[in-house]
């Protein structure tokens, strides 16, 4: 295999020059470099020497502990309720920022649970990282069958003859050609809280019982709200794909499957979607990375709020390095995501695997 | 034998030009006013004045949008190809000083007798940049509501105490008339939050950074004042006084004028649009004082000189000529500033005495305090906004600010202390 590789191939190699020598000017120079800086406390504007600093960073962002609350009781012992009859605990800023505790110094309350009488409170040195690592994970879990499947359902509407075809083509590939920054703009004003498009339509539909909703304005419905946009304006990139996939399906198949008389379900579940497989494995690859890339729809429509709620890690990188001028943490941040891509993108190389 | 003479002639040509230039040193000059023709009009007319006034020095400008300004100059910092002189906002000026990308103005103080203090940059004792104008923050009100509401007018002598404040935001919520009472601005992200509500802070007591030391935020942010100030902050949403962090931004721009909001929180910058567009019976209001003053935020845009320029004096030139008062006033007619200096004020339309926006020369004059002095300002304010963003939308307000506190005081640390 290698031998394969390395003779006789100058052409070959010559031809593959421009593109790899791109890719490791722009993708792996800068990824070492990021790891570089990640061990290190890089800042963006100071006068201060560069110094190594380890894991630093690493633990600065990771860190996590759980605290056990014991109720709060009076003088007689016993436990002191609030007026719903809810437990009353000690504050938790009372560990955290008591000389007593050091180790707990900087960490802040992520959150809670009740075990028994007493409350355990899992603090992390960095909530809104945590809350950016649990929102990424939650988008690219709804992203991926959002996306995926609304583009094989639309694919496979649109792969018929018709006349006309062409514009609906046309039209469920649109939203992939507007700038993402144009669209998120858009659908601002779609999920406005006040005379938005969305609470209007739901309004006219419901005969005005609807209330109308702040979609981006609370943090229940804003990542939502995101996931959806996002699931809208990519669909049409992947319909394309899976189109692809389909027309390379032999019309042979579905002439045989229709002789023998197969269902509608039937054709789908045994002539389409095995004839799909590697596209299936291109599309679900492909929308989970850019999953994890998530960032201009937050940077224009959220900034990351309300309370957190629409944090992603690609959006805390950008913040940490430009706007707190903080480069090592962002690249801390660039590093843990690229592990994390790489690891989710070998579980899914494995299995997904052609077993021979 | 045809190409030579060509070459020869292009040679020629080229020396010739360089021979013209060379009696004038030429100065770069940054600006971030890109896009506002109006402003790039009288910069322009006050660079070619001092390239005919005199024949040493010949300045260029080069325009960016405002937003990426700040981008830029870092990135041309850190290649190295800063121009002469450099525009830079009031409390970025530390952060760039510290770094290196600025050095001290050599401008003498005479030039800046009479200036209002905010517009003269100092740092470590000395002045890094001077501006031409400054911007003030004031509550807008019509007389109609306040008559109508019952309320007292405050005066800079006496402003609304912060009961009287949230008396008169609860008489406007329960008139029935207006969408919210207060009009904060909430929709303006970035360096709006730090400069208009920071001092709320201050007024409560509190501050961004403890200012004696600049090495702590410990007690400053998140004491007894801090927190009383957030409870207050977070009371004025769950209230229903204010819109929240999702404020369309074009009720922001025309709700108070449509009559939406009772109150707005809002700069000078935009008293001009409110008068033209008919509301002619507005009042500019103090600040509500919350037991420690009351006051505003000060320090716009100010020219120095960056490290990378070898004709500092050169600079200085520039700054000090463009400090003329018929300047000052020009500016602030055109795009409506507060000019730095009486005498240029009495020269315009608004802000001479008896003007419509007097007031805000007075406001500047007598209240304004400028934002923390320190290099590590630019972090502070980033998370004193998301603080108050999360506040506003129903965080805990101790925790929220113990957040803020460590992340301010471990940013800090990173840095060594800032020089302080």
């Amino acid at each position: 295999m290698a031998g394969k590789l390395t003779r006789s191939n100058r052409a070959g190699w010559l031809f593959a020059l421009p593109g790899f020598s791109l890719l490791f000017l722009f993708i792996i120079i800068p990824f070492f470099f990021a790891f570089w800086l990640s061990l290190t406390n890089q800042r963006l504007v100071s006068p201060n020497p560069t110094e190594f600093v380890g894991l630093k960073n690493y633990s600065e962002l990771l860190r996590l502990s759980v605290l056990t609350l014991e109720p709060e009781r009076d003088d007689a012992g016993q436990i002191v309720r609030d007026a719903n009859g809810e437990i009353r605990y000690p504050r938790v800023r009372t560990i955290t920022r008591s000389g007593d505790f050091p180790e707990y110094r900087g960490m802040r309350e992520w959150f809670r649970w009740q075990s028994g009488e007493n409350a355990k409170v899992v603090v992390a040195s960095n909530v809104v990282f945590m809350k950016a690592l649990t929102n990424t994970l939650t988008f690219a879990l709804f992203i991926v069958p959002l996306q995926g499947g609304g583009a094989l359902l639309l694919a496979l509407l649109i792969n018929q003859k018709l006349r006309g075809i062409n514009a609906f083509r046309t039209i469920y590939f649109m939203p992939v050609v507007i700038s993402i920054v144009v669209i998120s703009l858009l659908w601002r004003f779609i999920y406005d809280g006040e005379d938005g498009l969305l609470n209007n339509i739901l309004a006219w539909l419901t005969f005005g019982f609807f209330e109308p909703v702040d979609w981006l304005g609370k943090s229940d419905t804003a990542l939502g709200s995101i996931i959806a946009m996002s699931a809208w304006q990519a669909v049409g990139f992947h319909m394309v794909i899976w189109l692809a996939g389909l027309q390379t399906i032999s019309p042979t198949l579905y002439e045989a499957a229709a002789i023998e008389g197969a269902s509608k379900w039937q054709t789908f579940r045994y002539v389409t979607w095995p004839g799909l497989r590697n596209t299936a494995i291109l599309v679900l690859i492909v929308i989970t990375m850019q999953a994890f890339a998530i960032f201009a729809q937050i940077d224009v429509m959220t900034n990351g709020g309300p309370l957190d709620s629409t944090q992603t890690l690609v959006f805390q990188a950008v913040e940490r390095g430009y706007g707190r001028q903080d480069i090592s943490g962002g690249s801390t941040i660039s590093v843990i995501l690229f592990v994390m891509v790489l690891m989710i993108s070998a579980v899914q190389g494995i299995l997904t695997r052609e077993r021979t | 034998m045809k190409l030579k003479t060509a070459t020869f002639g292009v040679l020629a040509a080229s020396t010739m030009l360089a021979g013209a230039a060379s009696a004038q040193t030429t100065l770069g000059l940054w600006y971030h006013g890109a896009g506002n023709e109006v402003e790039s009009r009288i910069l322009n007319g006050i660079i070619d004045d001092f390239n005919a006034a005199q024949s040493d020095w010949s300045v260029t400008v080069e325009s960016f949008p405002q937003e990426s300004y700040n981008d830029s100059v870092v990135a041309a910092a850190l290649a190295g190809n800063l121009p002469c002189i450099l525009d830079v906002d009031g409390p970025v000026m530390p952060n760039w000083a510290w770094a290196g990308y600025m050095v001290p103005l050599p401008i003498s103080e005479d030039a800046l007798a009479g200036h209002l203090d905010a517009t003269i940059g100092r740092w470590d004792g000395q002045v890094y940049s001077v501006g031409l104008w400054d911007a003030a923050v004031s509550l807008y009100a019509r007389q109609s509501t306040l008559d109508e509401l019952g309320l007292r007018t405050p005066t800079l002598a006496s402003p609304w105490s912060g009961e009287e404040f949230m008396a008169a935001l609860g008489a406007a919520k329960a008139s029935g008339k207006y969408d919210y009472a207060l009009d904060l601005g909430m929709a303006w992200t970035g360096e709006w939050y730090p400069y208009a509500f920071s001092p709320f802070l201050q007024s409560f007591g509190g501050d961004i950074v403890d200012r004696s030391t600049y090495k702590s935020a410990e007690g400053t942010l998140n004491g007894d004042a801090g927190i009383a100030f957030a409870e207050w902050w977070q009371s004025l949403f769950t209230e229903g006084y204010s819109p929240g962090t999702s404020q369309d931004p074009a009720d922001r721009d025309s709700g108070f004028i449509n009559g939406k909001y009772a109150f707005a929180w809002n700069g000078n910058w935009a008293a001009a649009a409110t008068l033209d567009a008919g509301v002619d019976d507005v009042v500019f209001l103090p600040a509500p004082d919350f037991g420690n003053g009351s006051t505003i935020g000060a320090a716009s845009w100010q020219f120095g000189v960056s490290s990378s320029c070898s004709h500092p004096e050169g600079a200085a030139a520039f700054v000090e000529f463009a400090l003329q008062d018929k300047y000052l006033a020009e500016f602030s007619d055109g795009i409506g500033l507060i000019p730095s200096t009486k005498e240029a004020a009495a020269m315009t339309e608004r802000y001479a005495e008896g003007g419509p926006l007097a007031v805000y020369f007075d406001l500047s004059k007598e209240q304004a305090l400028v934002r923390p002095v320190t290099p590590g300002y630019v972090v502070a304010a980033k998370v004193f906004e998301k603080a108050l963003a999360d506040i506003a939308n129903g965080a805990d307000p101790a925790d929220t600010l113990d957040a803020a506190v460590d992340e301010i005081d471990r940013d800090i640390e990173n840095n060594q202390g800032y020089g302080h």
